[in-house]
């Protein structure tokens, strides 16, 4: 059952992934990019992760995308790409270099290089506790300084949109 | 497949019928009373030719509008502009699997919980599907291929967007005091006392947000009939036209839905039955909507964006803090 | 039976399609949507690994990936509308005034 569930998501992505790089209009990009990432939340739903699912919902899907849609609305972006400086033929090597990169990739999980130490949170024991939970207090005792940063950095970003795309200040 | 499983899908599949079928009634009840309320309001009859005191309103609509021809424009994207409607309707419906509407029952001997599913991340769930129905009126609004849907679309994005950040933080105060995700929890928190008496400032701003983000006057920029025709449906006719319509009554119906599981009690209180409870109190909500609508009039687009950040925003981080600083001094 | 060696592949396919994408598209923001497809195929792993080794330190890094994605793109679009208002054009090729 979780299987199928996985083949059937995983393939849906990968086809809006390969939809996103080849469809021309910008909007059906970004809708597609929506798509692959509500898959990617039900794979983190099958990976027994709920509360990464649901931010990724919420975060990704939900806010970042209609920005995205905003923007490309706004701005009134037609489709046409091929500008006179482009540099024609430079499909065909970019695939190959993705092909390359992918094999690469496979090598390296084939080699057994990918080894790590086993932890203490099994699926039964995060469901005792709870995942939210759990996050919730790995956030603020073990990772209490990456999240105080992280929350600068937010705040400078929203400073920082605001500064660049406000016409005068 | 074995005897427990087939049991559970029985149950699962009779409860979400249930519940889809009282959102459908509630939303036909809704467009009828929406309009004799106003009506009322503004001391006139509002519709009264179809049965007694226009009662059969609604199905006269829905069935003028079931005949009515299908308009797809010429320069229209034609799958998006079919996708848009059900984009719209499926997330305000979804929002109902995590609610509590009552009480454990017993029939047969098998405890029932009256919701649909109680998963432990509910608070997160709802955010997440409801984060969604913004898609559709986007879509609608750019796929028309009209400068007033456009507008509507991209007044709706910005609008929702602002809004959903003040909506979930003000909720956050009620998830601190119970501790806990599972709307079925906070429900359960609440037998003695309800959250609006700890909550009075998040309840303010979860209204104000709630209002906004299902597009209801005073907050419906998105389909200003004065400046922008309808907005985001404006090319939208028959059916298609009806599902937005119903989209935008299920929305609300699921906004006060969350608002009684969460500041009132959900199914608490005395003497009635818990679903009857629940009921009376969605109403109240409904009833509130439908007040606000014909007493004040729309804001400005500005206006709508300033109250959202400069006001609703640091009020609901002050909410959060008062409600953090009082949990750690009585500790 | 899916192993973490599927879930590690198809962030794999992701990932390439991601940086594919970035090479052939010309678009500012189409290229931008690519880096985002490659994060979401990298938190894929993360949370995989997290699994499998039953750590939480795979979805503690996914968090503040997203975090750090929300930053990006809030001021990468910026930066998007504030060169489309000087140039009239979200073409990268045509944004070459650095350029001899």
């Amino acid at each position: 059952m979780e299987s199928y569930l996985f083949y059937i998501v995983g393939t849906i992505a990968v086809l809006a992934a390969v939809y996103l790089i080849f469809e021309r209009n910008p909007v059906f990009c970004a809708l597609y990019l929506i798509q692959t990432m509500v898959c990617i939340a039900v794979l983190y739903i099958l990976l027994e992760a709920q509360f990464i699912a649901a931010v990724q919902m919420i975060v990704y899907a939900g806010a970042i995308m209609v920005l995205f849609l905003f923007v490309i609305m706004l701005l009134n972006i037609k489709g046409d790409e091929e500008s006179k400086r482009s540099f024609p033929f430079r499909k065909i090597p970019a695939i190959l270099m993705g092909i390359g990169l992918l094999t690469v990739i496979c090598i390296i999980l084939k080699s057994k290089l990918l080894q790590g130490k086993q932890d203490v949170y099994t699926v039964a024991h995060i469901e005792s506790l709870g995942n939210t939970q759990l996050i919730g207090n790995l956030l603020f005792t073990d990772y209490l300084l990456p999240f105080e940063i992280t929350s600068i950095l937010l705040f400078v970003a929203a400073i920082g949109a605001i500064m660049l795309a406000k016409r005068k200040l | 497949m074995n005897k427990e499983l087939f049991i559970f899908i029985i149950i699962a599949s009779v409860k979400v019928l249930l519940v889809f079928g009282a959102v459908q009634f509630m939303v036909i009840a809704m467009i009828w009373l929406e309009r004799k309320i106003m009506a009322h309001m503004q001391v006139r009859l509002g519709p009264m030719r179809v049965g007694p005191h226009g009662l059969l309103q609604p199905i006269a609509d829905g069935i003028k509008l079931l005949f009515k021809e299908d308009i797809i424009p010429q320069k229209a994207s034609k799958f998006l502009f079919i996708l848009a409607p059900i984009m719209t309707v499926v997330p305000a419906l979804v929002t109902f699997a995590v609610i509590p509407f009552g009480d454990t029952i017993t029939i047969f001997g098998r405890s029932i919980d009256l919701v649909i599913t109680d998963i432990n991340v509910g608070f997160l769930y709802v955010f997440a599907v409801s984060s969604l129905g913004i898609y559709g009126i986007v879509m609608a609004g750019w796929a028309s291929n009209n400068k007033y849907s456009l507008l509507g679309g991209i007044r709706s994005s910005a609008q929702m967007i602002s809004y959903e950040l003040t909506l979930g933080l003000s909720l956050i105060g009620v998830v601190m005091l119970t501790g806990s995700l599972s709307l079925v929890d906070v429900v359960n928190e609440q037998s003695t006392l309800w959250n609006i008496v700890m909550q009075p400032l998040g309840f303010f701003i979860y209204a104000a947000s709630a209002i906004a983000e299902v597009n209801r006057c005073p907050f419906d920029l998105p389909e200003a009939e004065t400046e922008l025709v309808a907005g985001y449906h404006t090319e939208y006719s028959s059916m298609k036209f009806a599902t937005f319509f119903m989209a935008e009554y299920a929305n609300m119906i699921s906004v006060s839905a969350i608002a009684v599981t969460f500041f009132l009690g959900g199914w608490q209180g005395p003497f009635l039955p818990p679903v009857v409870w629940f009921m009376i109190k969605l109403s109240a909500c409904l009833f509130f909507f439908i007040w606000i609508r014909s007493t004040y009039p729309r804001l400005r687009y500005d206006q709508l964006m300033y109250f959202g950040w400069k006001f609703l925003l640091p009020l609901s981080l002050l909410n959060i803090l008062i409600t953090g600083l009082i949990m750690v001094i009585k500790g | 039976m899916i192993t973490i060696t599927h879930y590690l592949v198809l962030s794999a396919i992701l990932f390439m399609l991601g940086v594919v994408g970035v090479l052939i598209r010309r678009n500012a923001i189409v290229i931008f949507m690519c880096i985002e497809l490659m994060l979401n195929a990298v938190n894929i792993s993360f949370v995989a690994f997290a699994y499998h080794l039953h750590s939480m330190q795979g979805q503690m890094f996914v968090f503040f990936t997203m975090t750090v994605a929300a930053a990006e793109a809030a001021v990468g679009l910026a930066i998007i509308v504030a060169v489309f208002r000087n140039k009239e054009t979200v073409n990268i090729d045509d944004m070459n005034i650095m350029k001899w």
